[in-house]
């Protein structure tokens, strides 16, 4: 069967595109220093993503997992998306190698000049790692990885879509295995690039994982949503109760591995209270304390409750709602990840905020449903795919 | 009336269910199935409820994390004070952070030891308990179905006996309960 992109659906992803577009150029002209962050934290989001659900699939190679053969072209679908979301990212970032932006307070030369008054010995110190043409560096090369290996999975899944072939899927397997040795580094280092040297000062050992596991679960829940749209559709007849279940089971536990990470990151500085560790939590408390402490019920006790009966496993409806309530919480965890290193107490969220956030969501939805469309979404000569129109738990 | 309990021997768990399926569809009521490993789908069929361990297990969580937040505010809070590298416990509440490793620990321990012992007592599973396994060989490569006719009244013997061969039970055999 062929997901049909209506017009109707194009139309309200372009209406949401229009949005963005109109939030991004009127928060440049009215309030450039509000819009970058928001800039910034729309393109990583929706970039990670993708990648999440190109992780999931992979591992689902790597482990020779059966049951998700039938889910695949929804994962394939979101991972789609990670050129596109790459690319964003990546222009934001040349901006901010550019000095069009203050996002980056690393990248200001007067914190390395020993005569100037903002000299700082600490920032200083980490010239080595974080200089400009070696952060551009890494970032081509993890973004170009990714990609490099997307291509690389959708070429093996076009010619699984020719015929049963075992030797195309052990090659797949490889391959997955290749690419989860590069994520297992590039997802914590990129991290630490991206989002935590907006804090500069502060690190955490623990914060690549943390911000994998807030992606990963957001991946997790745009797949069920997507699996949950088609199948809404009459789209998807061999998916069945198992395999929503199974779904649902991942984004309750990935919720609550986000949660381990956080008590992790937060227990252990709030109780050794270094100054140089708590500030990252004093900035947060101080100007973020509502949504600081909303992403925790937005991102735990909600997914958690709800998610712990096996009855609201497979009822779609609620598993449909929470899986947007996971998106939303993570998005927003994203937001207190970015915002307070680089606008501080002046944070806003607006209509440049939800703007961009609906702007880039409609490009998302685009790019996916597009690709959605462009293939069949019975993989039917995949190995497994007798295994998982059988799966039963 | 005679209280009787056939058993019908199988040699392969898909054939037991196919019986068990068939026997179903005339309304013969089965008692139990004795196998080697669980038979997947099997219990539906044979009209088994789902379980209420999980239930159970989501109280039993919910008395550890009870338990624990009591007892560290007893402990730390309330009985004596203690000052643990620079954080003096006056209120439960200021040092929570501290206190949520033994409260996930207890909730973990509450739930898991509950849900095992629920699971002995309801399953009557103590030390000393002679066995009630029917033929020890369905701990080893046959598949038991215990059928008892106190349960199926209205349906003769022959039709449950005859059902069960001709739907591959390679033996039968019968019990007296009196």
């Amino acid at each position: 069967m062929n997901y049909t992109f209506s017009s109707k659906t194009r139309n309200i992803c372009l209406a949401l595109i229009a949005i963005g577009v109109l939030s991004l150029v009127g928060g440049f002209l009215t309030d450039a220093h509000r819009t970058w962050p928001s800039l910034l934290l729309n393109s990583f989001f929706f970039m990670a993503i993708g990648l999440g659900a190109l992780f999931f699939m992979a591992v689902q190679y790597a482990a020779e997992a059966g049951w998700s053969a039938a889910v695949k072209r929804p994962m394939e679908a979101i991972a789609s998306y990670l050129p596109y979301g790459a690319a964003f990212l990546f222009l934001t970032l040349v901006l901010s190698s550019l000095h069009l932006n203050h996002l980056y307070h690393w990248m200001d030369p007067a914190l390395y000049d020993k005569t100037s008054p903002d000299y700082d010995e600490i920032i200083s110190g980490k010239s080595g790692f974080l200089n400009v043409p070696f952060f551009l560096i890494r970032t081509v090369v993890y973004l170009g990885g990714w990609i490099l290996f997307l291509r690389a999975f959708m070429k093996k899944s076009a010619i699984e879509m020719q015929g049963y072939n075992v030797s195309n899927w052990k090659s797949s397997q490889q391959l997955a295995a290749w690419f989860l040795v590069f994520f297992a580094v590039t997802s914590s280092t990129s991290a630490w690039d991206w989002i935590m040297s907006i804090d500069t000062h502060w690190f955490s050992t623990l914060f690549g994982w943390y911000t994998f596991a807030g992606f990963f679960v957001s991946a997790l829940s745009m797949i069920t949503l997507i699996t949950l749209y088609l199948k809404n559709q009459g789209l998807l007849p061999e998916v069945n109760d198992n395999h929503i279940h199974d779904l649902g089971k991942f984004m309750f536990a990935f919720s609550v591995f986000w949660t381990y990470l956080w008590v992790s990151q937060f227990m252990l500085i709030w109780y050794s209270n270094i100054p140089e560790e708590v500030t990252y939590f004093m900035d947060r408390f101080a100007n973020y304390k509502f949504i600081f402490i909303l992403n925790l019920f937005l991102n735990f006790f909600f997914p958690f409750l709800v998610l712990m009966r096996r009855g609201s496993k497979r009822n779609y409806n609620l598993l449909f709602f929470v899986g947007i309530v996971i998106i939303f919480g993570h998005w927003s965890d994203n937001f207190v990840m970015i915002m307070p290193g680089t606008v501080k107490e002046h944070w806003h969220f607006g209509w440049v905020e939800i703007g961009t956030m609906l702007g880039f969501l409609g490009f998302f939805g685009f790019i996916v449903l597009r690709s959605l469309a462009s293939r069949p979404l019975q993989n039917k000569t995949h190995v497994f795919y007798e295994e998982s129109v059988h799966h039963h738990i | 009336m005679s209280r009787k309990v056939i058993y019908g021997v199988f040699e392969d768990e898909e054939i037991l269910l196919a019986s068990a399926k068939a026997l179903r569809s005339k309304g013969v009521r089965i008692k139990d199935v004795f196998s080697p490993f669980p038979i997947h789908g099997l219990d539906p069929v044979i009209g088994i409820k789902p379980t209420k361990l999980s239930n159970f297990a989501f109280f039993y969580g919910m008395f550890g994390t009870s338990f624990a937040i009591w007892m560290t505010w007893y402990m730390m809070v309330h009985d004596w004070q203690m000052n643990v590298g620079g954080k003096p416990s006056f209120t439960w509440l200021q040092n929570f952070p501290a206190f949520i490793p033994p409260t996930f620990e207890l909730t973990v321990f509450c739930a898991a030891h509950g849900m095992v012992l629920s699971y002995l007592l309801v399953n009557k599973l103590y030390p000393g308990r002679s066995p009630h396994n029917p033929d020890l060989r369905s701990t080893d490569d046959k598949f038991i179905m215990e059928i008892q006719t106190s349960e199926n009244g209205k349906i003769a013997e022959d039709l449950i006996v005859s059902t069960l061969k001709s739907t591959g039970a390679i033996e039968i055999n019968h019990k007296d309960l009196n």
